[in-house]
This record gives structure tokens, C-alpha cells and sequence, in this order.
């Protein structure tokens, strides 16, 4: 069967909004698929009724309803079923923050882009690239003439930065993912020392970047998307852990947009590795129920 | 299952097509520029062409930066990154512009440029005594506005720096004598931004300054690292404003929060026209690191509408106002200069339209015309430059231009965004080590096809500088019936690309002169009627980046034109109608007594 499923992981911010829809849950519940999305529209809200940081409100309408419109058409026909709009809504939301252009369309084909790739680009069933990031890399990638990323955008007063950290922290505590922002965190103020050590550069204007909005996005919703990390803790550490490194390197090399860049290579590539131990497992699991094939040395 | 292995298909050509879609908008988008072929097609093609003739006219000037306290020294070429401008006038009253420009060293000299009438120019600024101006202690010069405030028929100079502020009474041209003291103007403003504009229709000129690093900071002894802006887009953290209001005996009394002007953002360039049709000049005022404001004059008391009228909502980084009827339907829209740089920051530039109706309301069509992406915008000024009948856009740019291969912005946007007690402390920026930020830029001169879109033709008609430039002037400077380009580029030389007109394209112009309105007649507005077309325009106390045009207007009217008539609309409230106008003449106008 070549028809993907949109599997369900419990432990994640999208990860129920990732299932189908299954009506209202309790707001205390850790699988309310609800909290994320309200807790990013949070952040737009603040952020704009603070300092105004949507260009206009109609463009991240754009990105939400277009990313809404094609999970719906793309969901009915891969699942053949309504799926839920949160996860799209997220995405929506995402592209609507994180994406910077004086123009329209760029909004709409990053939704587009970040929303067909998860049915477009699947390995054994599964996307495996967090799709706003892939989304917006592919933006940066190929239309750096029109659009940017939310980098030197935005407030950069003390107050938001706490009140969206704590919310955020919150949100991925009870999303039993705050590990993996905490690791991202650790590994990043420690190799901002050592770049600091390295270019000789103020360590203040290394830990710059993580005051800033863009990072707050992104270590809240990006990185811990479960659909597109690996399932165990360790690994999951791992691989946050990993992500930072690729940034540290990437940021020795003047990229600007080193976080989404470094996600965008090492998340696939762990789904990958765990696929690839997946199966090695299971081949193993089934040679040790088939005696025939352990004779046979298969 | 076939039906999902047909929509995998399906769904895999249609996510191809999305990632042509980039593709295909940027082969479009190179298809709006004009011929990069230059040379001697730019007259048949475009009909004008430029030529860059400051040697020959005997200018060879070149700005030198400010060198600030040595806290600064690792971010130098980013805080002394302006000061070169450019400003015109007719300080003899000859009938030939002349060119002021400034310098911005400790100890350098301005220049005054009289115009020979042979096409060269002399230096006078010394023998004048407005050319020492940039003495230790003083600080340096960052732009000049030229308007006669006490109505003496000659045209006085304010030079804004950062630093004190001077005004210079114009001794009907045989040389200045300084008047700050007497005019009662504060002993320090780093401004980048003023304009003479009569803001309460007395008949005598006013003055606006808008701060940029606050008044108490002096650059030269800091005492601490924390002047810079506490974020790169809500910055509220720079230098007042002042509303000068000429009480006509020589002396100006300091009104701004009593009219209304109260802010602290960092303001890089203002303008003043009538925008919404009162007969008093509203002021249109950019900001660095945060929204533009507009501040709506009523009778002589301003609001702040930026919100209101659309123009105060997304954040940038505002470093060029200038007004131009680009429709032909008698309303000015407004050219905002931003950042724009490929892959990092697009922020674009603003050219903000006026909506049909009487409510005062902007729509951006930036995008839509063409005029949107300059890199690191700075001056702009409309002009007709081929006398088609249809107002261009000149635009210089470029920040930083130091090491060709090795770039700053990494670091910029690593700080940049970043919280403010990082942003705001000048020691936690990483030295620049002589490397460009957006430097080396090609200019952008938007010929307006007359039909709704901008096309430019900067490479092909001989405006091709690579110089970092700041502020742009328009004049017919030898009276040629052809606007002239002057740029005024930072730690570069001033350039003077002279036009020449194809044949055939006919044009008018007017010199205006105030007798119950102020006499340099700033913000007096021409309605010209032809062809079945109306153009406005207006005379100018300030636009642009630090820079002023020629208080001259100049109109192109394209083939054979029919002249109906001309309506003026002096500041003090009169209409006065010229008819039987003819083409390619310049008409001296006094307003009726």
C-alpha cells in the first residue's frame, strides 16, 4: 500500500494535532491538540499587538488558509478522511511569522510548499522533514531575491522574550519534549563560548541570536515536531544536540540562517538512521521467530 | 490504491511545479530592467542619457567620514556611515544654480560650488565663510537646507550636523554671517534630517530637525558604549524632535510638543507638503529602525496618522521621503527608501499612493511598479529626466563598500536580532575588519513609462557608480531645459552626470518668488494642465536623504505639447492661473500682491 499514514505520537506539540480529527479534548489533557496552536497564536498576538511585527495581518491569513486548504484537499485524498487543521495551522502560522516578504505569493507558495511536501517527499510512509522548515529553507534557497527569514525582524524587548519563554517552556513540559529544547539550549550557549573563543568576537553577540524571536519559534515548535524527530529521549537529545553542532559549524561559516539550515539536514537524516535501525531491528526480530532463517544465514 | 498511486503522481508534478514557481517569478523580474547594453542606444531608447562630468566642471570633491570616539573603532564604518549630502540653491540670486555640499571630517570644509554659467563651477564656500564649519568641538556636518527666512530675497543655510547646529544668514550673496546664537538654536542635535517649511502659513519659515542618536550623546566623548538603538525595528530610544517656529525677528522659538511632535525615534530624512489639501503643509518623516510618521497639520497643529492613513504600520528602516505626482492626477504618493539585500533582509522600499477619495489613505504599489527592491536605499528623488511628460525616480544606494569578497552581514543580523541589552551596547558588536555591509551597489534610475510601471535604466543611460550613495539632487544646472543629477556619496567623490535631452521632448519651467507667502515660496504647489494631463509639483524646503532640489520646477511635457494653463497655489491661501504658457521656456512668477 503506497497510501501514507498520518501516524499518531501521544508525547509532542503537534503530535495530536497531527492525528485526525478526534473532537474536543479537556484543556488539562497532555494530548489536547489545541494548546500548540493556541500557544502560537499567542506568540502572533503578542508579538503584534506589542510591536506590530506581521507586515499585515493578510499575509499570514494567506499562509494560514493556504496551508489549512491544501492539508484539507491533500488529507482527503492520501487518507481519505477530513484531517485535523491544527498541524496545518501551525504551519500556517509559522510561515506567516517566520517568513519575511514585501510580497504576497511568497507566503502562499511557502504553505504550499512546506504543506504538499509531507505527502510529496515520504520515506516508508513517513514525512521526514519538519514541513515549515522545509518550506522556508526551500524559500531562502530558491527566491532569496524576494523573501527572507525573521532574523533582525521583530521586538527585541526583555518582557515578551520572558513571558514567551515561560509559556513555551511550559507547553513543551507538558508535551514531555522539554529535554529536547533544554539540550538545544545547553549546546548552544556552550558552543557560543567556544565560536566566541574561536572568532574572537564579543560572547555576547554569540548568544545574540537566541534572544531573539526567531530562535523562540524555533526551539519551541520546530525541533520538537514528533513527527519529524526520533522516538526515543536519548535519541531525541541526540539529535538536538546534533542540529546545534551542524549550527556551530555552519555559523563558523557566516551563515545566517544556520538553525533552519541545520534542521533541515540533520531531522531527515535521523529519521533515516532510525528507519534504517528500525528495520534492522525488525529483520532481526523476525530471523529469531523464523529458525529456518538463522540456518540459513539470512 | 491505483487512485492514490494516480494522486502521488499527481501530487509529485504539482510539488515540482511549486519549486519552479521561484524560478520563473526571478526570470521575470530581470525582464522589467532595462537593456544592459549602454552606450549610445540610452538616447533612442530612453531619451536622455547621462554623463558624468565632474572634472570637467571643475569639481573634485570627495567626502570624508567622521572619525567618532575610538570606543567605536571596531564598528566605525556602520556608525560613521553618513554625511555626505547635497543640497542646491541659488545663493547669488543669478539665475544659475549653484551646489552646496558637505564634508564630515573633524577639520574638513564644505563646499559651495557657484555655478560659472559656462559649465563649470568654483568653489566659494571659503571666501563665503561656509566652509570652516567642522571644527573640533563642534562636531561635523551631515546635511544642508537652503530657504530665506527673513524674507530678504536670499536664500539663508541651516546646516544640520551631528553636533551643533549652525544657521547662516546669506548676505544677498556676497557672503554668511552666522546666527545660530541669535536664532536660539540648541548647542547640540545629531540629526541627519531637516526641511524649511511655513508649518502655520505666518509667511515666514519654519524649521524641522529630526534627531537620530539623542541630543545628549556626543560621538566624539562617549561616555559609554550604549548609544546604539535598542532594537532594529521599535526603536524609541534616539534623538528628539524640534519644530523651529520663526517668530520673524531673527530668533526661533522651539515648539514642537506644544504643535504636537513628540518622538524619539531615529529619524533619517523628512519631508513637508500638502497632502491632503488643507493649505497646510502635513510632514512625512522616515525612521531608521522603526515606522514612518506622518504628521497631519491642522491649522498649525500637527497628529501623528501614520496608522491611520497606512503608511505607520510595518516597521523598516526609513532613510528617504520624497514627494511625486507619478500618476498625473494631482496627488502626490510618497518614496520611502529601505534595506533590501538578496537572502537576508528584504525589507523593500515604499511608494506609498494615495487612495481615490477624499480620506487620506496610502497603499503601498512599491512591488507593483517596480520601485520596490534597491539594495541599501538611501537618497531618491523624482524628477522628469527624458521630459516625456512622466515623473522618474533616481535612487542611490549602497552602505559599507570595503572588502569586495568578504561580508558583514552575517554578524550584523546575529546582534541585530538579539535582545536590546545586547543590540543597544556598541561593545558587544564584532568589529567590522574591513569588510562590506551591502556594498558596491548599482544605482537604480526607474524610468516611468506613463503607463503604471517603472522600468530602470540606470546601466544603460550612464548612471553606473559603484560609490556608496547618500543623497541626490535634482537641477537644470545649465539651463538646458534637462534635469541634472548630483550624488554626493560617502567617503566618495560628488558626481555631476549631466543629461542630455533627446529632441523633441519639450518642457517649462518656473521660478517662484513669495510676497505674502514666504519668499523662497517653499511649498508652494503648481498644478500644470496639458495635453489633456496635470501634473503637480511643488517647491521644496528639504527631500530626500539629506538633500534639497532646486527651488526651481521643472516639467517635462513630452511631443508637441498644448499648454492649457498653470495654477498655482501659494502658501498664504492665493490661486493664481497662468495661461498661455509655450514650451521650453523658464517663467519667473511673483506671487499678487
Amino acid at each position: 500500500m503506497n497510501q501514507p499514514t498520518m501516524q499518531s505520537k501521544p508525547d509532542g506539540p503537534q503530535s495530536a494535532a497531527n492525528s485526525g480529527f478526534r473532537g474536543w479534548t479537556p484543556l488539562s489533557s497532555r494530548l489536547n491538540p489545541f494548546l500548540p496552536p493556541l500557544f502560537i497564536t499567542l506568540i502572533l498576538l503578542v508579538g503584534n499587538l506589542s510591536f506590530g511585527i506581521l507586515e499585515s495581518y493578510s499575509k499570514t491569513v494567506l499562509a494560514i488558509v493556504t496551508a489549512m486548504a491544501a492539508e484539507m484537499v491533500l488529507g482527503r485524498i492520501f487518507l481519505r478522511k477530513w484531517p485535523h487543521p491544527a498541524s496545518a495551522y501551525i504551519t500556517g502560522i509559522s510561515v506567516g511569522i517566520l517568513l519575511r516578504s514585501p510580497a504576497f505569493w511568497p507566503y502562499a507558495l511557502c504553505s504550499l510548499l512546506s504543506i504538499t511536501s509531507k505527502y510529496a517527499l515520504r520515506v516508508r510512509n513517513r514525512h521526514i522533514w519538519n514541513p515549515s522548515n522545509f518550506g522556508i529553507c526551500v524559500m531562502l534557497f530558491l527566491a532569496p531575491m524576494s523573501v527572507a527569514s525573521l532574523s533582525i525582524q521583530w521586538g527585541n524587548n526583555f518582557a515578551s522574550l520572558v513571558v514567551i519563554w515561560v509559556l513555551g517552556s511550559v507547553i513543551v513540559y507538558r508535551a514531555r519534549r522539554l529535554h529536547v529544547t533544554l539540550t538545544y539550549v545547553v549546546c548552544f550557549v556552550g558552543l557560543s563560548f567556544l565560536r566566541a573563543h574561536i572568532t574572537g568576537d564579543p560572547w555576547q553577540a554569540e548568544i545574540s541570536p537566541i534572544t531573539g524571536p526567531m530562535y523562540q519559534l524555533f526551539i519551541f515548535f520546530m525541533i520538537t515536531d514528533p513527527k519529524t524527530t526520533v522516538r526515543s529521549r536519548l535519541g531525541q537529545s541526540i539529535v538536538v544536540a546534533a542540529i546545534a553542532v551542524l549550527e556551530f559549524i555552519f555559523r563558523l561559516n557566516s551563515s545566517i540562517y544556520a538553525p533552519l539550515y541545520a534542521l533541515f539536514w540533520i531531522g531527515p537524516a535521523a529519521m533515516l538512521i532510525e528507519m534504517g535501525l528500525d528495520s534492522r531491528q525488525a529483520a532481526k526480530t523476525a530471523g529469531a521467530q523464523s529458525p529456518d532463517r538463522k540456518i540459513l544465514g539470512v | 490504491m491505483k487512485r492514490v498511486s494516480t494522486a502521488r503522481i499527481l501530487v509529485t508534478v504539482f510539488f515540482i511545479g511549486l519549486l519552479s514557481v521561484p524560478l520563473i517569478v526571478r526570470y521575470r523580474s530581470t525582464q522589467t530592467k532595462g537593456s544592459q547594453s549602454g552606450g549610445p542606444d540610452a538616447l533612442a531608447h530612453y531619451g536622455f542619457s547621462l554623463q558624468e562630468v565632474s572634472h570637467a566642471a571643475g569639481i573634485d570633491f570627495v567626502h570624508q567620514a567622521p572619525s567618532l570616539d575610538t570606543k567605536l573603532n571596531g564598528i566605525m564604518p556602520e556608525v560613521a556611515s553618513m554625511g555626505a549630502s547635497v543640497s542646491i540653491v541659488d545663493f547669488d540670486r543669478d539665475g544659475w544654480p549653484d551646489i552646496y555640499v558637505t564634508n564630515s571630517a573633524i577639520g574638513s570644509r564644505n563646499r559651495l560650488y557657484r555655478n560659472n554659467h559656462d559649465g563649470t563651477f568654483t568653489d566659494v564656500a571659503e571666501q563665503m565663510g561656509i566652509a570652516d564649519v567642522n571644527q573640533p568641538g563642534t562636531g561635523v556636518s551631515m546635511g544642508a537646507v537652503w530657504g530665506d527666512y527673513d524674507n530678504d530675497g536670499y536664500e539663508d543655510l541651516f546646516l544640520i550636523k551631528w553636533g551643533r547646529p549652525e544657521l547662516f544668514h546669506n548676505d544677498q550673496g556676497r557672503g554668511f554671517t552666522r546666527v545660530t546664537e541669535q536664532a536660539g538654536l540648541p548647542a547640540w542635535i545629531n540629526a541627519n534630517a531637516a526641511l524649511w517649511f511655513d508649518y502655520d502659513g505666518d509667511g515666514k519659515l519654519d524649521l524641522f530637525v529630526g534627531g537620530y542618536y539623542p541630543e545628549d550623546v556626543d560621538l566624539w566623548h562617549l561616555r559609554n558604549t550604549r548609544m546604539m538603538p535598542e532594537s532594529f525595528e521599535y526603536a524609541n530610544n534616539g534623538g528628539r524632535k524640534y519644530l523651529f517656529h520663526n517668530l520673524g525677528n531673527g530668533h526661533f522659538e522651539e515648539v514642537s510638543a506644544k504643535a504636537g511632535i513628540v518622538s524619539r525615534r531615529w529619524t533619517l530624512a523628512a519631508a513637508a507638503a500638502d497632502l491632503d489639501g488643507t493649505g497646510y503643509p502635513d510632514l512625512f518623516v522616515a525612521n531608521d529602525y522603526g515606522v514612518s510618521e506622518l504628521y497631519v497639520n491642522d491649522h498649525g497643529h500637527f497628529h501623528e496618522a501614520g496608522k491611520a492613513v497606512g503608511v505607520g504600520f510595518a516597521p523598516k528602516s526609513g532613510m528617504n521621503v520624497s514627494f511625486g505626482d507619478i500618476f498625473d492626477q494631482g496627488k502626490f504618493s510618497v518614496y520611502v527608501s529601505n534595506i533590501s539585500e538578496e537572502g537576508v533582509l528584504i525589507q523593500g522600499n515604499n511608494l506609498w499612493v494615495p487612495r481615490s477619495g477624499s480620506a487620506l489613505k496610502y497603499d503601498n504599489l512599491a512591488r507593483d511598479l517596480g520601485v520596490e527592491l534597491g539594495g541599501w536605499s538611501f537618497g531618491a528623488q523624482f524628477g522628469d529626466l527624458n521630459n516625456d511628460g512622466n515623473l522618474d525616480l533616481y535612487l542611490v544606494n549602497g552602505f559599507v563598500s570595503l572588502d569586495r569578497q568578504r561580508s558583514y552581514w552575517y554578524d550584523f543580523a546575529k546582534v541585530a536580532g538579539g535582545n536590546s541589552s545586547i543590540i543597544g551596547d556598541a561593545a558587544n558588536w564584532p568589529a567590522f575588519d574591513g569588510r562590506s555591509l551591502s556594498g558596491y551597489q548599482q544605482k537604480r534610475l526607474w524610468l516611468n513609462d506613463g503607463a503604471g510601471r517603472f522600468i530602470d535604466v540606470a546601466q544603460t543611460v550612464g548612471a553606473n557608480d559603484r560609490y556608496d550613495g547618500r543623497s541626490v539632487a535634482l537641477a537644470d544646472l545649465w539651463n538646458t531645459g534637462a534635469l541634472d543629477v548630483v550624488v554626493a556619496n560617502q567617503r566618495g567623490p560628488l558626481l555631476v552626470y549631466k543629461n542630455t535631452v533627446a529632441q523633441g521632448n519639450d518642457w517649462i519651467e518656473f521660478a517662484l518668488e513669495g510676497t505674502k507667502s514666504n519668499r523662497s515660496a517653499i511649498g508652494a504647489q503648481i498644478m500644470l494642465y496639458w495635453d489633456g494631463k496635470e501634473q503637480l509639483q511643488q517647491v521644496s524646503g528639504g527631500s530626500g536623504f539629506a538633500s534639497q532640489n532646486d527651488r526651481r520646477i521643472h516639467f517635462g511635457l513630452g511631443k508637441n505639447p498644448q499648454i492649457e494653463k498653470a495654477v498655482i497655489r501659494w502658501p498664504s491661501g492665493a490661486v493664481q492661473t497662468l495661461d498661455n504658457l509655450a514650451p521650453n521656456r523658464l517663467y519667473p512668477v511673483k506671487e499678487p500682491e
